[in-house]
């Protein structure tokens, strides 16, 4: 084993998010996903004889709210550059980018680490760039086929310093941007459709010594591949310095089924993507009023909903963190506290952390496809609190409540759950269990006090669980105690 | 009536007046066009469309609903996507390619009442000066005789060469580094390159974004302005077009301009041949003789324009050429391997031109070269912008020869690039500076052929060009040969 306590690790991610717009970066097209194959194309997309690029306003309104949301210089003046390389599925030959001068230049985001630390990672710059088209080449062996529905869809590729030290950073920081995208609406953040990519720029070094050489990861495509191929990486790298070898400079892909990476090519093979300006394209000029137009309809970013949840609902650091990482927890929480604001917020956030997360991941379901709405919760929050049911019970109507969409109050009366508070209807059902018991009372009182559990238990039986638990100790303990 | 020596101006009148039928003048052209096709000016004839759309011009004429070029069949350089005709950019790669779509600047002219009269040819890509890369053969300049073939200029040879063949009443050109000018010139006809931004590029082949421009090739300056109205425009699908009101340079024509011109000294080098000084002078004296006042103005970086240009040009047309791969439309060259189906599609598709064009963008645009090349490129082509803007302070328009020299011998100097480059040596500078520009014939050389002198107009002011332009064309009196 190594001391991998003497090896840093120095990464820097490169995310591609797609833009959410009705229409391509440069054509009037839909992106519609999942259409069938070229249907989603014009005339630009196919690259036809004198076809031109022109702007779509909405995907750059998206670009600087993007910027915005990751505390990031809007550039002004930005240019589009092209990026030139054959490839079949991409029908102009080269990429519509943004190379020397980008649309957003530096800015920074926070991540939440488990220890409970705070860790500010940089954001070098983020530019728009069209996507290609789709090579299938698992149709038939000895074709292939091309869809160019996603050909010029709007692409915001979002590069971070090499400020991330390990696997969990990295998965926190693109956890972390992907929530911020979806907070402001301009990517929906899903990795399995490719809405959301990763490439990964790892290198090793003993700590305070200079840089190692990088490696590119490409295709690391989910949250949990981010952190296969950053430990992979970190093995191999370590391994190879470690036998007195060199890391190559090199562009490799992550197999996901493997948990590997391999070699996709060398230095030397890289290509030469000869950018220049766009001539079809003008720089790109932004207004200072645009920009504050923007800034003013900016939605609350996650940042600012967690110091909100603990200033104002005292709930924890952790707790609140948990409730932003994702848009739609915390408008299910808002929506529960907003109805009744006397509701207790922590026993709110404990409910959707704990039993809704619980039963939510056990389905395979998200909150927005949650069975129980924020306004039954609520209902069955004030039903504890008012104690006409116990907690315990709650738990089974909560249950209930998931399984068959019903309400609180139609599954507590038809079930008859509401709680026995009279203590004279506890003290007779319990007169009762102790006159049904008499040798283990006889038990109990020469020592054996672990039976006291057992007493308990049968008058929740008794009462299918709806017995005030408070009341029955108290005056089980006294007739016990006579 | 002499329908062969028509302009387009006397065309209107005529068809206004009922004295001839939009019928007969197109069937009248299309019958020149097939009897002339030694010319080679047209890669096709819309001949039986050409006629259908006469019909209904004729019909629009007679209940007064005639549009502004209702009737005129016009050609079109062979470079505009035309909607389900053959648009072949004069190569093999597209030699079966046919749009489903029509570029902006023909819409225009067909939504005016222009007739497609027919598809001229040019060279591959609109690359070349001498119409002799076309894939289609060379056309050839109508002032050849005496078996000697002369060139037609180019890129827009064929057009340049139906109008002065009188095979066409008016054509359509585009314009990267002069190929509407020098082929006017060589040609005798009248030639525009408009500001750059003036008329939209959408539908058109690109060859070199940031310097092509469509204009009219007409027989005079009047016929120029009067069709420039209909093809310039804004276009919301050209982010490079200019949005500004609407041109009325026909109508302004009438007023004539007091205007200072300016002469580039650097333009009168030792090499220049003694015939083309003579009638340069002799402009100027027609200048002085109108009240204009001639001064002479400075151009530093006009030697570095040349280089320049095809530093840029190249770099543009190398990126903007990659999308003929074969996979899409156009010439295809199976194989099982998709870098040898490239390499066999453009190694057929593409003449010895385009292709050179291909590899010395590739080249100034490559890693380790791009700085000493292209960036450098970029920002000579300022500092030559930044010379018109000195000298435009001082001059409202500038007069030049089109080209060093009349049109040469067909085959004089296709293996010899650099000869070839250096009949843009006038043009490139103003196309740099996406400056507008005509090129109006002069007279005609010893060899009996024609010369053309270039007016120079500050950024969207092609009205000053075409009234210098006027005045050149009045004092000259050049008769196109058919008519002397």
């Amino acid at each position: 084993m190594q001391k991998s306590n003497e090896w840093e690790t120095i990464i820097g991610l490169e995310v591609h998010a797609q833009i959410i717009s009705k229409s391509k970066l440069f054509s009037g097209a839909s992106t519609d996903f999942g259409s069938d194959p070229n249907t989603q194309v014009s005339l630009v997309d196919a690259a036809m004889p004198g076809m031109l690029p022109v702007i779509n306003r909405d995907c750059v309104e998206q670009a600087i709210k993007t910027g915005l949301g990751l505390n990031a210089q809007i550039n002004k003046r930005s240019i589009f550059d092209r990026k030139n390389y054959f490839y079949p599925d991409l029908p102009q030959g080269y990429q519509i980018s943004q190379f020397t001068q980008p649309i957003v230049g530096s800015g920074t985001i926070q991540i939440d680490l488990k220890d409970g630390t705070l860790k500010k990672i940089g954001i070098t710059r983020l530019h728009l760039e069209q996507d290609a088209g789709k090579s299938i080449h698992d149709i038939e062996p000895s074709k292939s086929y091309i869809d160019l529905n996603r050909s010029g869809v709007a692409l915001m590729e979002i590069v971070s310093e090499p400020d991330i030290r390990s696997a969990e950073e990295a998965q926190e920081y693109v956890k972390k941007l992907r929530s911020i995208l979806r907070y402001i609406g301009t990517c929906d953040g899903n990795m399995e459709e490719g809405s959301l990519r990763c490439d990964v720029n790892i290198s090793v070094r003993k700590k305070g010594e200079e840089l190692g050489t990088r490696a590119e990861i490409k295709n690391v495509n989910s949250i949990k591949s981010i952190g296969q191929a950053i430990d992979y990486e970190f093995k191999r790298q370590t391994e190879i310095i470690n036998s007195g070898g060199k890391i190559d400079q090199e562009t490799r892909l992550f197999d996901e089924k493997k948990g590997e990476t391999r070699s996709m090519r060398s230095k030397e093979e890289a290509h030469d993507y000869r950018y220049f300006p766009d001539p079809d394209l003008p720089p790109l000029e932004i207004e200072d009023e645009w920009i504050d137009k923007i800034k003013k309809n900016l939605p609350e970013l996650p940042d600012v909903k967690k110091e909100n949840l603990i200033n104002q609902y005292k709930i924890s650091s952790y707790d609140a963190s948990i409730l932003v990482s994702d848009k739609n927890n915390a408008e299910f929480f808002d929506k529960i506290i907003n109805e009744n604001t006397k509701r207790n917020p922590k026993n709110i956030a404990n409910w959707i952390i704990g039993e809704l997360f619980a039963l939510l991941n056990k389905n395979n379901l998200e909150i927005k496809d949650s069975p129980i709405k924020a306004e039954d919760l609520g209902e069955l929050i004030d039903y504890i609190e008012d104690e006409t049911i116990s907690g315990k019970i709650a738990k089974n109507v909560f249950e209930e409540m998931f399984k068959t969409k019903k309400n609180a109050k139609e599954i507590i009366q038809k079930k008859g759950l509401k709680q026995i508070t009279d203590t004279d209807e506890i003290e007779s059902l319990i007169d009762k269990v102790l006159n049904n018991n008499k040798d283990k009372v006889d038990e109990y009182k020469s020592g054996k006090e672990k039976l006291f559990g057992y007493f308990v238990g049968q008058v929740m039986q008794e009462t299918k669980g709806t017995a005030n638990p408070t009341a029955v100790n108290e005056i089980l303990k006294k007739k016990l105690a006579k | 009536m002499d329908l062969k020596n028509i302009n387009l101006e006397e065309c209107l009148k005529f068809l206004k007046e009922k004295k001839i039928s939009s019928k007969e003048l197109t069937t009248f052209y299309l019958k020149e066009a097939e009897a002339n096709k030694d010319l080679n000016a047209y890669i096709l004839l819309n001949s039986d469309n050409a006629i259908k759309s006469a019909e209904e011009s004729d019909k629009r004429i007679s209940n007064n609903t005639a549009r502004p070029l209702e009737g005129i069949p016009i050609a079109i350089k062979d470079l505009f996507c035309t909607k389900d005709v053959l648009t072949t950019a004069a190569s093999k790669m597209l030699n079966n390619f046919k749009p489903t779509y029509e570029s902006t600047v023909t819409q225009k002219l067909w939504d005016a009442g222009a007739i497609l009269l027919g598809k001229t040819n040019l060279d591959e890509f609109a690359m070349g000066s001498s119409n002799e890369t076309s894939f289609f053969g060379p056309s050839i300049n109508p002032w050849s005789k005496d078996k000697k073939k002369y060139v037609p200029g180019g890129s827009s040879g064929g057009s340049a060469a139906a109008v002065s063949g009188n095979i066409a009443i008016a054509a359509t050109g585009t314009d990267t580094g002069g190929s509407i000018r020098q082929p006017a010139s060589y040609c005798g006809i009248v030639g525009v390159k408009p500001t750059y931004g003036r008329c939209s590029r959408w539908g058109i082949v690109s060859f070199a974004s940031s310097l092509d421009q469509a204009g009219p090739m007409t027989k005079t300056v009047n016929d120029a302005a009067l069709m420039l109205d209909v093809m310039a425009g804004y276009d919301k699908k050209d982010s490079t077009s200019a949005n500004l009101k609407k041109t009325t340079f026909y109508k302004d024509l009438k007023n004539k301009k007091k205007l200072r011109i300016g002469i580039p000294k650097q333009y009168k080098n030792d090499q220049l041949n003694k015939e083309i000084i003579k009638f340069w002078e002799l402009g100027i004296e027609f200048f002085r003789k109108n009240n204009c006042e001639v001064v002479e103005i400075d151009l530093p970086h006009t030697e570095y324009a040349l280089a320049t240009y095809y530093i840029i040009s190249s770099a543009e047309a190398s990126s903007n050429l990659a999308r003929y791969d074969g996979i899409r439309y156009g010439l295809r060259k199976n194989s099982e391997n998709i870098n040898d189906l490239y390499e066999q599609t453009r190694a057929e598709g593409f003449g010895e031109e385009v292709k050179r064009r291909i590899m010395i963008g590739t080249y100034v645009l490559s890693a380790g070269y791009y700085d000493a090349y292209y960036l450098k490129a970029q920002k000579v082509r300022s500092k030559i912008i930044n010379d018109f803007n000195e000298a435009f302070k001082m001059v409202d328009i500038i007069f030049t020869p089109t080209a060093p020299s009349d049109a040469f011998e067909q085959g004089s100097k296709i293996d010899d690039p650099i000869q070839m480059y250096l009949n843009d040596v006038f043009t490139v500078p103003v196309s740099l500076a996406g400056l507008p520009a005509i090129s109006v014939p002069m007279g005609l050389s010893k060899n009996n052929l024609p010369l053309g002198f270039q007016i120079i107009g500050k950024s969207f002011e092609e009205d000053s060009v075409f009234s210098a332009a006027k005045i050149i064309e009045e004092n000259s009196n050049f008769k196109r040969e058919t008519e002397k």
